[in-house]
């Protein structure tokens, strides 16, 4: 693992077992007891990520709001402190720089939270965009650390560590300056797994202290820690869609079924236009969710789709559903394929198997049971 | 750590030769490196193979292995429990969750194969600690 860049989490995981792996330049955990197991324990009690490879940037000055709503799709002016948004950043042409959360801070400015792969594209990206404007956007990425808890116990061991009151604390809300086990720390309820849970920001030292004080207050509460592993199966299950994958600079939101997130009267910002008249004339293109009919293998990114002998996509995220116990995908077809019932092809290592256009997400919290 | 019993080849299957047959599978180390394994492709039984060809392939959440034959011959039996219970896999690698028999081509292949002491230092070597 040399050469690789470290969380200030990397001696944490090789202490508890973490398996570390090569991650887009960074050394990270893929797993710890096992996927499934940590997919699960997540569905049904709790687990406990390292998001601290995750990038921040802090945006400040009269012209905040106005740069953010430049790079964005959503309506950023929505906010008000302690809320956070999801958005798009678009390019000219309404492909996806990035997908990010804006959190609205107290004093005006905002946290981007953006994927790590991505940081020093999106901060050229958006400081690009900020010329002329009176703004300054700093990359606090390496002094930030996050941790993730996530599952249904989530808030009941979180609690143990904090005098902020989350029963109060709605999904997409934030609180600066809370502490955690007597750390300060930013607290959103937010998450990348289809469950309730938080996130945790801290000074990237103070990253450890946190990170242990969550694992014993959470003993009781069956938490596990997990890797990417668990990450990818369950923001997969919860079909939210993965830079690389779902995402990327030619794919539009409209066309990853992420219309919600995009705004059109909002003023003016970089894709609207390319995207107001893709909503006009209809995507062509449309992600899928699709469930195997036959057996015979596990989908996987970059196998071809097929409809009567031609390829019609590519699987952009495929894997076995530990909670549904079945090979689930996710794929662009042409828009008239994408109806819910549809059988298509997948081609697996030369073989078709049937598949089925199920609706998205997969999973939803509260839908089971 | 692995049983003496057998022969190892370095891409983690195992042979084990009984009379005239081999029976075949991954190797603990194997299925502890893939993980939960969630799907089998079973060779055909008839289906003729050299040492060291894809025999079947093994996936689990985190990846796709293929599985190479560790000697020549002819898949005479496979183990159909797998296609229903994959996950026998990583119960019970060495044994319940073999994967096919071979009648053996060439039973002279079996002295090219490594020795469990051997094999465990070569995971040892592979996991560099």
């Amino acid at each position: 693992m040399e050469g690789l860049k470290k969380t200030p989490l990397y001696a944490t995981h090789v202490k508890h077992g973490g398996r570390i792996v090569d991650f887009g330049g960074w050394a990270l955990p893929v797993q710890f007891s096992g996927i499934k197991e940590e997919h699960l324990a997540v569905r049904n009690a709790a687990g406990l990520f390292d998001v601290s490879h995750m990038g921040e940037f802090i945006v400040q000055g009269m012209d905040a709001l106005a740069l953010v709503q430049r790079v964005t799709c959503n309506d950023i002016a929505k906010g008000f402190p302690g809320r956070v948004i999801y958005s798009p950043m678009c390019n000219e042409r309404g492909g996806v720089v990035d997908d990010l959360m804006a959190c609205c801070l107290e004093d005006g400015g905002y946290m981007l939270v953006v994927n790590a792969a991505n940081i020093e594209k999106d901060f050229d990206w958006v400081t690009s965009h900020a010329r002329g404007m009176s703004v300054t956007v700093r990359n606090v990425s390496a002094e930030t650390g996050e941790v993730a808890l996530q599952g249904p116990n989530s808030q009941a061991i979180l609690q143990r560590l904090t005098d902020t009151d989350l029963s109060g604390m709605k999904y997409y809300r934030m609180k600066e300056g809370a502490r955690v086990a007597g750390i300060r720390a930013t607290v959103a309820r937010t998450g990348y797994t289809g469950e309730d849970g938080f996130e945790v920001y801290c000074d990237a030292e103070y990253t450890p202290d946190i990170w242990d004080a969550i694992m014993d207050a959470g003993g009781d509460y069956g938490i596990v820690p997990c890797g990417l592993g668990a990450r990818d199966t369950l923001r997969f299950e919860a079909s939210m869609p993965l830079y690389g994958h779902e995402l990327d600079d030619e794919r539009t939101p409209l066309e990853a079924g992420l219309e919600r997130f995009v705004s059109f009267d909002k003023g003016d910002y970089i894709g609207r236009e390319a995207l107001a008249r893709q909503k006009a004339e209809g995507v062509k293109l449309r992600l899928i969710g699709f469930e195997t009919v036959d057996r015979g293998g596990v989908p996987r990114a970059g196998y071809p789709v097929v409809c009567d002998g031609s390829v019609v996509g590519k699987v952009t995220s495929g894997n076995y559903s530990p909670t549904f116990d079945k090979n689930l995908g996710m794929a662009y077809v042409p828009a008239e394929l994408a109806e819910p019932g549809r059988e298509l092809g997948l081609d697996v290592r030369g073989r078709i198997l049937r598949i089925r256009v199920v609706p998205l997400p997969f999973y939803k919290r509260g839908a089971r049971k | 750590m692995h049983p003496a019993d057998r022969r190892y080849t370095k891409t983690h299957e195992w042979l084990k030769v009984e009379g005239a047959e081999g029976r075949v599978g991954i190797t603990h180390h194997a299925q502890d490196h893939l993980g939960d394994v969630v799907f089998v492709e079973l060779p055909a039984v008839g289906k003729q193979v050299k040492q060291g060809e894809q025999l079947c392939v093994v996936e689990s959440v985190k990846a796709v292995a293929d599985c190479y034959s560790p000697a020549s011959g002819k898949v005479v039996k496979v183990n159909k429990r797998l296609a229903d219970s994959p996950e026998l896999l990583n119960k019970d690698p060495h044994g319940e969750a073999w994967i096919a028999v071979i009648e053996l081509g060439d039973p002279g292949e079996v002295s090219s194969l490594l020795d469990s002491a051997s094999y465990d230092k070569f995971c040892e070597e592979e996991s560099g600690h």
